[in-house]
């Protein structure tokens, strides 16, 4: 794959040679000289000088024919201008942007901006998997359905617990399609499974209806 | 010129050392806050904006607030400023309302060189 990277800072470099030792032809487009020069002496060839935003840099980096464009600046503006220039001026199939704040995540998607990546929202993801006040983990969503994955760790005292699945209050618009069992492993439930304590629930479901999920299972 | 009008207008600056060239005659708003960010935004009462214009000296905060303006917020009228005429065209056919001083600058030039 033909791949741009947007940003020469610590995550442009090692994404770049991380893409690069798995064989992908890779661009790492920076803005300041020095930096370039720097980057060019560690990377090879791959680095070129210029403003990744500016349709120009993006033609001479051969943005045509680039699978891929990923925006990885230390500016949420900077990404989000870079992806839709890539997108809407060369119909770059894929874009993604890395977030500073993660509340900008539903703009950037409503813009054209295919994923994006916060580093606070992957930090957040690991504090909830480990607090149990927040036991519905998000695990992919699903952006043109509006859908959702995500996984739910059934605690002991959850109202769930012996209850068969086809009993619990689901909301409507979801599906729980794996039950990763302490001792089994993973699972493909029927309405019949029983849940039991320590279960990990993996379910599809519609945005918006994750508290519903969760009190189906937990009773708050 | 649109307090002046009679408007009610809102300034957001995140520096408000900006703030001293208004005019002491000024009736509107000053709002120290960034005009990235949404609670700023409420703030300045965004909801209840007919227009809002985004003029900071980057183009790509303009471009972003005003994408925060229109998309999230709804606001009836969005105009932004966009130095780069290249990227002011491409935002304008996104259907964005734009405006390049660079343009307009240099056609104003190219008009008086024309007598």
């Amino acid at each position: 794959m033909y791949i741009l990277i947007v940003g020469g800072g610590e995550v442009g470099f090692y994404l770049a040679k991380a893409l690069i030792s798995e064989g992908h032809e890779v661009l790492l487009i920076e803005k300041d000289a020095r930096e370039t020069r720097r980057l060019t002496e560690e990377l090879g060839s791959v680095v070129t000088r210029g403003d990744g935003c500016e349709a120009a840099v993006l033609e001479e980096a051969g943005a045509g024919r680039a699978d891929m464009l990923a925006a990885v600046t230390g500016d949420d503006e900077d990404n989000l201008v870079a992806c839709q220039v890539a997108k809407y001026r060369f119909n770059v199939p894929r874009t993604i942007a890395r977030l500073k704040n993660p509340e900008y995540e539903p703009l950037f998607s409503k813009l054209g901006v295919d994923v994006t990546v916060s580093g606070t929202e992957l930090i957040l993801s690991h504090i909830e998997r480990e607090v149990p006040t927040h036991p519905l983990i998000p695990i992919l969503k699903l952006d043109k359905g509006g859908l959702e994955i995500v996984e739910l760790k059934v605690a002991a005292e959850a109202i769930a617990v012996g209850r068969r699945l086809r009993d619990l209050p689901t909301p409507p618009d979801s599906l729980v399609f794996m039950i990763i069992d302490k001792t089994k492993g993973p699972q493909i439930p029927t309405g019949d499974t029983v849940v039991k304590a320590g279960d990990e629930v993996v379910a599809v479901i519609k945005q918006g209806s994750e508290k519903a999920l969760r009190a189906a299972f937990t009773g708050s | 010129m649109l307090d002046g009008e009679g408007h009610k207008v809102t300034i957001i600056d995140t520096d408000s050392y900006s703030f001293r060239r208004l005019p002491s005659s000024f009736q509107g708003t000053a709002l120290l806050g960034n005009g990235l960010s949404q609670a700023s935004l409420q703030k300045a009462g965004i909801k209840d904006a007919d227009v809002f214009i985004a003029v900071t000296q980057g183009d790509n905060r303009n471009v972003m607030a005003s994408q925060i303006a229109k998309h999230i917020f709804n606001v009836p009228k969005v105009i932004c400023r966009i130095y780069d005429p290249i990227r002011e065209e491409m935002y304008h056919s996104l259907g964005l309302e734009t405006i390049s001083p660079t343009r307009v600058g240099a056609k104003l030039i190219r008009e008086i060189i024309g007598r």
